[in-house]
């Protein structure tokens, strides 16, 4: 179950984040934020070679950590990285059902092509905030979805 | 319990090595004994042997060994683990102890000295009693033994020690105290190592015999406790491998098991213990993954065993600690060399024991929050005996009580309440910022700076709650422009928030005022009330007054900041705060715009600053100023309350200092530029606005440049892809993100109003002075003054130009290599309006080619703008391209006295040098004259006159002429001889009669002059007549020193008869000539040709007829016989 989806510009600044227990909105910011510094290191590993074939799914970024103590959740968080360097972060709980990869590159691919609607969007100016209800209710959907 | 009740005993930290006591050494008075206890502890590297040495004396009591049990049936452990247990076997129970006695084997007094050492074995193995100690004797003696089996007595004499002592023979060694001391004492300790591993192997094969006695249902402790005992035995012994392998079964060993409430922490603690050699042994054999491993397991298996809930507390500092314990490990095991990665590294363990510990806080706070009446029990029930516990982890009001039911509740209350009690004294934020900075300079390492930045806050926001404000205010204030520069407005936000109640409680004005404007900006994502209930407090500052409390601070905290704030009010002082926006998101925004991007000098420059609050409520500002980088403008650009001036203020009435939210407030300015900024750039260096007055508080926001903070680049940029229509707005106002900043003018001359006309006739003539006559014509309404022409060649092309073009005033005579190229800044005068005024320039060319002229013509005029006279300085160039060409192409060519063309001439034999002028000029030109310079080698045959003296040449016509020359003999000169200049003086026809003459000199090509034997030339009438005698001479000059046979006939001819030697032989003396005279009478009319005449040299083969031929002529013109009318004609003739 998607706890948090999140995507970051080119720049590293936000363009979506939404996270379900919003009561706690704040540490999955931080989440996500924190989780660029692997998601730069990753992309620079990957360098500018074979830029064709280069994988967009980054896989899971930090070793699994406790969201909170009791109840205990454990919170994964993933990424990808489009071609133009627009970043989705994914926390993922899994302390209850351990998501396999394929499942959440399937959700990021999802989330891929739900941007990409919003990109063709002719009133949507790339680098701005999204604001797009169909992208949101693909989100809603992907984090109820799966749990 | 101490605060550290939490940390590992040292005993479990340490390597474990064998213990080896050594007796008999007087280390304080003997100096031999010093020496050899020296050799012993000084220098352990890694390469010794690891045993940590003792000096007890001989008489040393060692722990009392308990009798050994025969039967384990009615035996209930009452805990897992002593905690002497691991102490007593590092530091108290020796593996091996060993008597050191001074003893040479030629010792007089053996017998005796023999009991003694016996005597001292004695004692010693009776404090060891029902120990496995081993004991060794070594002897220190004086001499250096000789080599085994040489030495009789020696080994007569050790053999009896050693039954006196019950000693084997490999448990006495010999010390001699010589120079070598530190080898013998390195071969002793690895002897002595041996000694302990085989006592710690039979230690290991002792507590294993134990564990057939042992039953599952009774006895569950002893298997963990055996089981450890093993490990622990094993690290003695060195034998990693087998002890991390006993580890790990007494790992699993304690998750068997029964877990209650009561023996939980009992249980963790030796978990905990148990799994930290485990990570420790494996980070040794440098299988950090198998740590990790480990560790993982260990935490997901312990982390739901809270135990009793009223001490939750414990559970999550016991978390803390275990994260904490390896953190340490990693971070020792990369000390050692280990390398880690950016997600896995020790920072992600002390980040994790920073959260237990902040959970460890918050339980701590609400289970610990008794009031103030509760009294800490008495006798407390923390207290024991002995000072210590019996067992690791167990309460101490009920040790070694193993029942799962509570026999003693209400004592067991009063332990809770003490134990809560004592936790309610730990400085848990401490502990926190502790943790969470040793995570930052793991993760600072690791190349995490957002996770450093992450923690940076919950360090800051740690000291906060530690009432450490100021620190608090460091930390947050150092990363808040990282979040900034990210563009991460909520996390800003939220660090602001923070910051700003940390400014409040220790009432810091500026940073207080700082927070409040970002948090009141576009960048703060806070609600509306929040916003307006900070404005109101940042307006109550402004008015020097306190502001409202910030929300969820400590009621104590805040009493002391507003006593702060009323403290500030009366305290007189710095009151003005300056702040530069550029470093942060105010919630004013500012754009600065020059209408142009340059101004003419008489127009008055203008711009406008556009000011946008994006706060709840309208706010006032006393005061606009702009300054510029020339500082004399800034006056000139200033709004104030006070000022009643609204001059420079347009379409602004009552409300012109107030800024209402969403809308953007227009303020033009415009200032007469000074005429010495022509040609400068002005450039707005900042813009200050004032906020509330400088009788009370005020804050000067400083925005440098033409406006802008942090965020506006990124927005700008959005907003110039944006292809978004925007709403249409009243006319008078505009939409911010349309604004685009102009930061800087340049300040251009007035527009000049003369016109400057060339005129002259291209091309130029090389060397020429050519005429260019500029006519400046002025349309300017007053008189212009001042007026100067700079003209030449324009700056900045080929530097041979410059040297070949000369610029004069003068037309009148002709301008050498001192004329400038350029002529600058000549006088002209004034005009009056409408006045005209031209001036003749001339320029001299040396090369051809096209040249670029410019002509500059700047004047003062004064003009008023804006009530204010200026002096202008205007000017206007022209420029022209003129293409320079030679006037002329000259031809010189050589013939014969026959117009023949010649290769060469002849020494002494005249011919005649041509010259042809064609006219290449597209303008009539005027040969003044010509003259012919001849070289000293060449004579004239006759008058050198000028031929073509005030000739006019039209473009295409030419010139010609033609003089007769000789050249004497000389020797054979290679390349030729030189035969001087010809010299035309020339000028357009179009010139006046002042204008010079220009000589153009051309010198002459050289010729090869050749020697002949013989010269021939004959003497005969222009015509013949037919039927006419035609009297013919020919001369025949000998040029040679010789005298020469000349063989000479004459061919004849169809058109002639003729008289004369036909054929003859004759010599010519040398110098000398000899005339041939004959009469040729022409047969025919017409051109005809003369009978020819051969010559042939004897002594001179070369000599040919076709040479010959040169000289003389070949053929005549015979007209016919004339008729009576042309007789008499003829004989007028």
């Amino acid at each position: 179950m998607a706890v948090c989806v999140a995507v970051i510009a080119k720049e590293n600044y936000p363009l979506y984040i939404r996270s379900i227990p919003t009561e706690n909105e704040l540490k999955f910011h931080y989440m996500v934020h924190t989780s660029l510094d692997v998601v730069d290191e990753k992309i620079s590993a990957m360098g500018k070679a074979l830029v064709d074939q280069r994988e967009l799914y980054l896989g899971l970024l930090y070793p699994t950590e406790d969201y909170k103590v009791y109840p205990s959740h454990q919170l994964c968080r993933y990424g990808y990285v489009t071609n133009s360097k627009v970043k989705f972060v994914m926390v993922v709980d899994s302390s209850n059902t351990a998501l396999r990869d394929n499942e959440i590159r399937s959700m990021f691919r999802k989330l891929h092509n739900s941007y990409t609607d919003v990109m063709c969007n002719p009133f949507y100016n790339p680098g701005d905030r999204i604001h797009s209800r169909a992208f949101d209710s693909m989100v809603t959907s992907m984090m109820i979805q799966v749990c | 319990m101490s605060p550290t009740q939490w940390d590992f005993p040292v005993e479990l930290c340490c390597r474990p090595m064998a213990f080896v006591t050594l007796t008999g050494l007087d280390v304080v008075y003997n100096a031999v004994h010093r020496a050899v206890w020296d050799a012993f502890c000084a220098n352990r590297r890694a390469d010794r042997v690891p045993i940590s040495f003792k000096v007890l004396p001989g008489d040393h009591e060692y722990p009392k060994c308990r009798p050994k049990r025969t039967s384990y049936e009615w035996y209930i452990p009452k805990g897992i683990l002593k905690t002497g247990w691991m102490n007593k076997h590092l530091n108290l129970v020796p593996a091996l102890v060993v008597v050191f006695y001074e003893l040479d084997w030629d010792e007089p007094q053996w017998k005796e000295k023999q009991s003694e050492c016996a005597t001292r074995v004695e004692i010693v193995r009776q404090s060891l009693q029902g120990r496995n100690t081993k004991v060794a004797v070594v002897l220190i003696q004086k001499k250096t033994p000789l080599p085994p089996g040489e030495d009789v007595t020696a080994s007569e004499r050790a053999a009896a020690l050693c039954n006196a002592c019950e000693l084997s023979g490999k448990s006495l060694f010999v010390l001699p105290h010589t120079d070598h001391l530190v080898g013998y004492i390195i071969r002793l300790e690895n002897a002595f190592y041996e000694h302990a591993q085989t006592y710690y192997y039979t230690e290991i094969r002792r507590v294993k015999s134990h564990k057939e006695f042992l039953n599952k249902t009774t006895h569950q402790l002893l298997f963990v406790r055996h089981q450890f005992k093993i490990a622990f035995f094993s690290e003695l012994k060195q034998d990693t491998q087998n002890a991390l392998k006993n580890y790990r079964t007494a790992y699993n060993l304690v998750h068997e098991l029964r877990a209650h409430e009561t023996n939980i922490l009992e249980i963790k603690t030796m978990a905990g213990f148990i799994n930290y050699k485990i990570c420790r042994l494996c980070f040794q054999h440098n299988t950090p993954l198998d740590a990790i491993a480990q560790f993982r397991k260990h935490i997901d298996l312990c982390k739901k065993k809270i135990g009793s809930a009223e001490l939750s507390f414990e559970h999550a500092a016991w978390m803390s600690k275990q994260f904490q314990a390896f953190g340490d490990l990693f971070d020792e095991a990369i000390k050692l060399g280990l390398t880690a990665i950016q997600t896995q590294n020790p920072g992600f363990y002390y980040q994790q024991a920073a959260y237990y510990a902040q959970e460890r806080k918050q339980l701590a706070k609400s289970l610990c929050n008794h009031e103030a009446s509760v009294t800490y029990p008495n006798p407390d029930p923390l207290e024991t005996q002995t000072g210590v516990l019996d067992f690791y982890g167990q309460r101490s009001w009920r040790q070694g009580i193993l029942s799962f039911d509570l026999s003693d509740p209400e004592k067991e209350k009063v332990g809770v309440l003490a134990i809560q009690l004592k936790e309610r004294s730990v400085v848990h934020s401490e502990m926190i910022i502790t943790l969470l900075s040793n995570a930052v300079a793991q993760f600072k390492k690791y190349k995490c700076p957002r996770m450093k930045s992450h923690l940076m806050v919950q360090m800051g926001e740690e000291y906060y709650y530690a009432k450490d404000y100021t620190k608090a205010l460091k930390l947050l204030d150092y990363v808040m422009c990282d979040y900034r520069s990210e563009g991460w407005w909520t996390l800003l936000t939220s660090i602001l928030t923070t910051a700003l109640k940390c400014s409040y409680l220790m009432a810091q004005l500026k940073d207080y005022i700082t927070y409040s404007l970002e948090l009141l900006g576009r960048a703060s994502t806070l609600k509306d009330d929040q916003k307006s209930r900070i404005e109101k407090n940042l307006i109550n500052v402004l008015m020097n007054e306190s502001p409202d409390p910030e929300p969820d601070c400590d009621v104590l905290a805040v009493k002391t900041a507003q006593k702060l704030w009323s403290d500030r009010i009366s305290l007189a002082g710095s009151n003005v705060f300056t702040i530069g926006v550029q470093d942060f998101v105010p919630f004013v925004q500012c754009k600065a715009k020059f209408h142009a991007p340059s101004f003419h000098v008489d127009v008055p420059v203008r711009f406008d600053i556009y000011l946008k609050a994006d706060c709840p409520h309208p706010i006032r500002f006393s005061k606009l100023c702009v300054s510029f980088n020339n500082q004399e403008y800034n006056q000139f650009c200033v709004i104030e309350e006070a000022t009643k001036a609204s001059e420079v203020l347009e379409n602004l009435t009552q409300g012109k200092m107030c800024l209402v939210p969403g809308k953007t407030r227009k303020f033009l300015f415009k200032f007469v530029a000074k005429t010495e900024d022509v040609g400068k750039k002005i450039e707005i260096t900042s813009v200050d606005l004032v906020l509330g007055h400088e009788t009370g508080r005020c804050v000067v926001l400083n925005w440098q440049g033409g406006g802008g903070d942090a965020a506006s680049s990124q927005e700008a940029l959005q907003a110039s892809r944006s292809f978004k229509r925007r709403p249409r707005l009243p006319d008078n106002e505009l939409h911010w993100d349309s604004i685009v900043i102009q930061a800087s003018t340049m300040i251009i001359s007035r527009v000049p109003n003369i016109s400057v006309h060339l005129r002259h006739d291209p091309p130029a003539l090389t060397n020429e002075m050519y005429c260019l006559v500029v006519t400046v014509e002025s349309h300017e309404k007053t008189q212009i003054r001042d007026v100067k022409l700079t003209a030449g060649l324009k700056p900045g092309q080929d530097a041979n130009l410059t040297q070949k073009t000369h610029m004069s005033l003068h037309g009148t005579e002709l301008c050498d290599e001192s004329y400038p190229a350029l002529l600058t800044d000549i006088p002209v005068g004034d005009l009056h309006p409408g006045e005209k005024l031209e001036k003749m320039l001339y320029v001299r060319c040396g090369t051809v080619g096209s040249r670029m002229f410019l002509v500059y013509v700047s004047y003062l005029i004064n003009t008023t703008i804006e009530d204010k006279e200026i002096v202008c300085k205007c000017h206007k160039d022209e420029t022209v391209t003129i293409e320079t060409v030679f006037p002329f192409d000259v031809a010189v060519k050589f013939v014969s006295t026959k117009f023949e063309h010649l290769e060469r001439v002849y020494a002494d034999i005249p011919f005649l040098l041509m010259t042809d002028l064609l006219s290449a000029s597209p303008w009539a030109l005027t040969i003044v004259s010509s003259e012919l310079q001849l070289a000293p080698s060449m004579t004239p045959v006759d008058q050198l006159e000028s031929q073509v003296d005030k000739v006019v040449l039209q473009t295409g016509e030419s010139a010609s002429e033609c003089f007769c020359l000789r050249c004497p003999s000389v020797g054979n000169v290679e390349g030729g001889v030189a035969t001087g200049h010809y010299i035309i003086s020339w000028k357009r026809t179009s010139a006046m009669g002042n204008v010079p003459v220009i000589s153009t000199v051309i010198t002459l090509p050289h010729v090869i002059v050749e020697n002949i034997p013989l010269h021939v030339n004959a003497d005969l009438p222009s015509f013949g007549r037919v039927r006419e005698s035609l009297p013919v001479k020919y001369h025949l000059q000998n040029k040679t020193n010789l005298v020469q046979d000349v063989e000479i006939s004459v061919e004849p001819s169809d058109a002639f008869m003729f008289s004369g030697l036909k054929q003859i032989r004759l010599r010519i003396l040398p110098g000398t000539e000899q005339e041939m005279l004959y009469n040729f009478y022409p047969l025919m009319a017409g051109y005809q040709q003369l009978p020819s005449l051969n010559v042939n040299l004897l002594r001179f083969p070369h000599f040919t007829n076709q040479l010959l031929r040169r000289f003389i002529p070949t053929s005549i013109f015979v007209k016919p016989q004339g008729r009576l009318v042309d007789d008499t004609s003829i004989a007028a003739a």
